[in-house]
């Protein structure tokens, strides 16, 4: 007889399923004249279930035999998540009323949400069978996303090149874990961790070069960022906004679980110096590359890629400090990216422009985009009163933590890097600001949906960094696990 | 003669093998999908075959694979649904036509 009280570990993923039921239910039989109001409706909903899922107490504890684990590190990532996820469908409200796709608006929604409760099954996991099918969940549907603009042709190429690079990732992810499981000959992360102690055998090296290869592709870590920038160029861009945060966080925080839990025994043997080469390159090609871009959305995609590379360096450091300051790091980039995207989908929903050069003197006819883009740039390029310069700093001081000369020298690659970056992230501001143009992008009315997202992400942008509790309460929240990285040091 | 442990796995790297060859050189998108097919059929014979061999006594393997092939049929299904929409708007599904967005 099955306990069914272990339902109750999960009110997240079961609240979460409820509003996509909800909404569902809406698109499918509420009359014509009312499917209006589907946007609002469904954001309205997912913002009541994320406060809801604020005020109620962190679930602890493991279901369904040690397969699912919810704790308060996982409760505080998937709260994080959901906030993010309310900000997209919020900015998308507009797009999704628009002429061509107001036919299928109800997809976005569905297939936005089934994509987030794969994500907390893929941070939940315990057991690589139910983390499979969380990344097979969060993945395949976005490339029915990426797809949505039916009219436009980028949108198709970007949506064949974003399926075909993920089923060759988790075929390659499926390979690794192969090869785990024939070492070990379980599949549950706890057993599969006491069976690798002490295991430095060839088969380990290659199921972890696998393993990281396999959720690289997922995260755009160089060299399996080929695809980011094509993706993000071509897929509409609530759909990219929704692609480079949301499930960049849920990646990056149940990659930080598999390398600690299942691989933390083979940390200084094996996997340190294969993160440690990725995230040099990942930093230092993503910068490089966005140096060059003109497209605003392949700009973003290249700083997103040397963004991730940042966000492993909380993986490498391999302490509390590390985890709750890469859960932070992400907590500041959903704002940040959302708030760069925002203005961005706003000002192509309306006259299609997406080049730096069509910002030139975006100052003089748009004073309050201008300075939220600018904004947004600080906040990425880490200039100090705004949050990105606080997510940067803790994650820089956790990498320190971990103590080694090697470490030390990575954070000075990263430094450096920050440096770099400001340059390309202050192109941008100097063509709002500086920059004239006989073409300017007229005066636009943003729809307030846009406008409210983006005064969230500005205030977010600015008063995250200041207010020190969040982080406080974060880092609280990863100390109630530090028994997981107990097995490293 | 009996069947080793190696003479199930060297076949399924072989085609594993292939399959990375395939998606690399081939030029056609249906192509290109059946050769991620041999990818992810050649994993699943991985773990029935290491079930069978070294832990005879428990299921995991054999279930994970039913498992990777249902996602594997899930996938095929979404990959050629864009391949028709991709050759839909393009008129053709060779992969050297479709480069319009690149660096």
């Amino acid at each position: 007889m099955m306990d069914y009280s272990q339902f109750l570990l999960m009110p997240q993923e079961i609240g979460l399923l409820l509003v996509f039921l909800l909404v569902f239910i809406y698109d499918t039989f509420m009359p014509e004249r009312s499917q209006r109001y589907m946007p609002v409706f469904s954001v309205i909903l997912m913002a009541l279930y994320t406060i809801y899922c604020f005020c109620i107490p962190a679930g602890v504890g493991e279901a369904f035999g040690g397969m699912f684990e919810s704790n308060s590190a996982t409760w505080v990532m998937k709260n994080i998540l959901n906030v993010g996820v309310v900000l997209v469908l919020l900015q998308a409200v507009k797009w999704t009323n628009s002429d061509f796709v107001s036919v299928r608006r109800g997809e976005f929604y569905e297939l936005t949400l089934l994509t987030l409760l794969g994500m907390f099954l893929m941070i939940s996991a315990r057991h690589f069978l139910l983390f499979v099918i969380g990344l097979e969940t969060a993945s395949l549907p976005i490339a029915a996303l990426a797809a949505f603009e039916k009219r436009h042709y980028e949108s198709h190429e970007a949506a064949a090149k974003y399926m075909f690079t993920a089923i060759f990732s988790s075929a390659i992810f499926l390979l690794g874990i192969s090869f785990v499981y024939g070492m070990s000959g379980t599949l549950y992360f706890n057993d599969i961790a006491t069976a690798v102690i002490g295991n430095h055998s060839p088969l380990l090296i290659a199921a972890l070069a696998f393993v990281i290869a396999g959720v690289g592709f997922k995260l755009s870590l160089v060299p399996f960022h080929q695809w980011t920038a094509d993706v993000y160029q071509g897929a509409p861009t609530a759909v990219t906004s929704y692609l480079s945060v949301i499930s960049k966080g849920a990646a990056a925080f149940s990659f930080l679980v598999i390398l600690v839990q299942v691989f933390g025994a083979a940390y200084s043997q094996v996997w340190e110096w294969m993160l440690y080469a990725v995230i040099v390159l990942t930093i230092t090609i993503g910068n490089l590359f966005a140096m060059r871009q003109r497209n605003l959305k392949r700009f973003l995609a290249f700083s997103s890629i040397s963004q991730a590379g940042y966000i492993m360096l909380g993986i490498i450091a391999v302490n509390v400090m590390g985890m709750s300051s890469m859960i932070y790091y992400v907590l500041v980039y959903i704002f940040s990216n959302l708030a760069a995207f925002g203005v961005i989908a706003a000002i192509e929903r309306q006259t299609g422009r997406v080049t730096m050069d069509d910002y030139n003197g975006l100052f003089k006819t748009n004073p309050w985009l201008a300075f939220t883009m600018m904004l947004a740039m600080f906040s990425l390029g880490g200039i100090p009163p705004f949050a990105g310069f606080f997510s940067k700093f803790f994650i820089f001081v956790g990498a320190c933590h971990q103590g080694s000369v090697a470490i030390y020298v990575l954070v000075l690659i990263a430094l450096v890097n920050t440096i770099i970056s400001l340059y390309y992230y202050l192109l941008v501001v100097k063509a709002m600001f500086l920059r004239q143009d006989d073409c300017v992008i007229p005066t636009i009315k943003s729809h307030w949906t846009e406008r409210l997202g983006l005064i969230i992400c500005v205030l977010g942008v600015i008063f995250i960094g200041l207010i020190s509790c969040i982080y406080a309460y974060i880092n609280g929240s990863v100390d109630a696990i530090n028994a997981m990285f107990a097995a490293i040091q | 003669m009996d069947l080793t442990l190696f003479m199930y796995l060297i076949p399924s790297l072989i085609m594993f093998g292939c399959g990375v060859y395939g998606f690399i050189t081939r030029k056609n998108m249906i192509a290109i999908m059946i050769s991620l097919e041999l990818m992810l059929n050649s994993v699943d014979i991985n773990f029935v075959v290491f079930n069978r061999y070294l832990f005879p006594g428990q299921m995991e393997g054999m279930f994970f694979s039913l498992f990777a092939i249902a996602i594997a049929a899930a996938e095929t299904a979404l990959a050629l649904a864009i391949i028709i929409n991709v050759f839909r708007i393009a008129k053709n599904v060779d992969i050297n036509q479709i480069t319009k967005l690149k660096f």
